[in-house]
């Protein structure tokens, strides 16, 4: 009961911290939009083209809009001494961790997903495809935070941690784009995703189950 | 008498180096515990593993009562305000004192609806002592509470932390500079002895 106060007042002042600063809190979804806008002015406007490279595009711009806010993750809390707050005389900090990342998803993982079927449009994908786009992105988004959240907690104390947070996400995010673009691909040749999208969900509901642990041990090593 | 907190040859070791001999601290409701001992003997480290942020090397430690911890850094959103920083304590409970009431009893009265951020260096002190009164936590463990506070400010700690042992609290705080006006009779001292990672290697 206590754990899960503290919690859902965690979750209440980071949102409240994210409204106070709703500029840098906008700033992946801007960078979204850019993404889909610029890339078919640079390859060109053929719908063929843009649909086929649709789904991979639409992913790549929610990987890179969640690593943009990465680095806004636990550090503001390490230097300003709340995070270290997090763990006195509590035992686990297992519901804060969740807390934490599920406003990172609030923030960087649902505006892609509400702005996902604008941008399928604009990028001619089927409209029969977008569904299942959007399922993809509802499984597959949560897992960009978890992991997301581990290689941000992993670099906390390193210094230059954005090169090395980037290296260190690269191979754990590689099978989700492929099972979740794969799957969108499939819709769109109209052929069944769902084996792609059990997959994908298979990989989201690992990382939630061990991602948080690690998160939370990785946190405690670099309070230290 | 109940014993708050409990540690039992406690040991921290930084860079494979022992930073404190092995450690015995037993807080009693109502007692307050003064560290002293020069810069860099290990006393904001032993705060931080009475705390629990830090997992002791090798001893045991219990808390019989919540606790609550105000360290070196003021712990407070510099985006939020005061009122809003405070908040958040209460909820994550239990709830102590009125935030109102909190504020004006560190002498913040007026200064709820100011950003944390724009507060002075002793302001935030207040702000960060004012943390444990709106939470009800038995255990304090202050890291030199009467940093940057001017005159009016130590004697307010001071007087913090006679009510707190008064309603059956404990206090552990380390100091360099001033000594808690506090009855000699609920006082404990603890010097950490400065130097044994050298003495070791002569």
């Amino acid at each position: 009961m206590i754990g899960t106060g503290s919690a859902s007042a965690l979750f209440r002042r980071d949102m409240k911290l994210a409204f106070r600063r709703l500029g840098e809190s906008l700033l992946p979804l801007f960078f979204l939009f850019t993404v889909i806008v610029l890339i078919p002015l640079g390859v060109g406007p053929g719908p063929n083209l843009l649909a086929r490279m649709a789904p991979g595009m639409i992913w790549v711009a929610a990987l890179l809009a969640s690593l943009l806010a990465l680095e806004h993750l636990f550090r503001p809390d390490l230097e300003d001494g709340t995070l270290e707050q997090w763990f006195v005389g509590e035992r686990s900090v297992y519901r804060r961790v969740l807390a934490r990342l599920f406003s990172h998803w609030l923030i960087t993982g649902l505006p892609v997903i509400l702005f996902s079927p604008l941008a399928a449009e604009m990028l001619h994908l089927p409209r029969h495809a977008l569904g299942t786009l959007i399922i993809s992105l509802l499984i597959g988004t949560p897992a960009l935070s978890l992991l997301g959240g581990l290689a941000a907690s992993l670099t906390l104390s390193t210094r230059g941690a954005s090169v090395l947070l980037s290296i260190l996400i690269f191979p754990l995010i590689v099978p989700l784009v492929i099972f979740a673009t794969g799957a969108v691909s499939m819709a769109a040749d109209s052929l069944d995703p769902n084996a792609h999208l059990g997959l994908l969900a298979a990989f989201t509901i690992l990382s939630l189950t061990l991602a948080p642990i690690g998160i939370a041990a990785a946190l405690r090593m670099n309070l230290e | 008498m109940s014993r708050l907190l409990e540690a039992h040859q406690l040991e921290f070791h930084r860079y494979g180096n022992p930073v404190f001999r092995p450690l015995d601290v037993a807080l009693q409701a109502g007692r307050a515990i003064v560290l002293t001992g020069p810069n860099g003997v290990g006393k904001t480290t032993l705060l931080r593993l009475l705390a629990g942020i830090l997992a002791p090397v090798s001893g045991t430690l219990q808390h019989n009562a919540r606790v609550a911890f105000v360290g070196h850094l003021p712990a407070v959103k510099g985006d939020l305000t005061c009122r809003e920083n405070l908040d958040y304590e209460r909820r994550v409970g239990p709830p102590g004192l009125e935030l109102a009431e909190a504020l004006a009893q560190v002498g913040l009265a007026g200064l709820g609806s100011r950003p944390s951020r724009a507060l002075s260096a002793g302001q935030k002190r207040r702000l960060g002592l004012a943390r444990l009164l709106v939470r009800k936590t038995p255990v304090w463990l202050l890291d030199e509470p009467y940093a940057s506070l001017d005159d009016a400010g130590c004697a307010g700690v001071d007087q913090l932390i006679n009510r707190h042992l008064a309603d059956g609290g404990g206090v552990v705080l380390a100091t360099h500079q001033r000594h808690p006006r506090v009855d000699a009779s609920q006082l404990d001292n603890i010097v950490l002895q400065a130097g044994i990672v050298e003495d070791e290697q002569q």
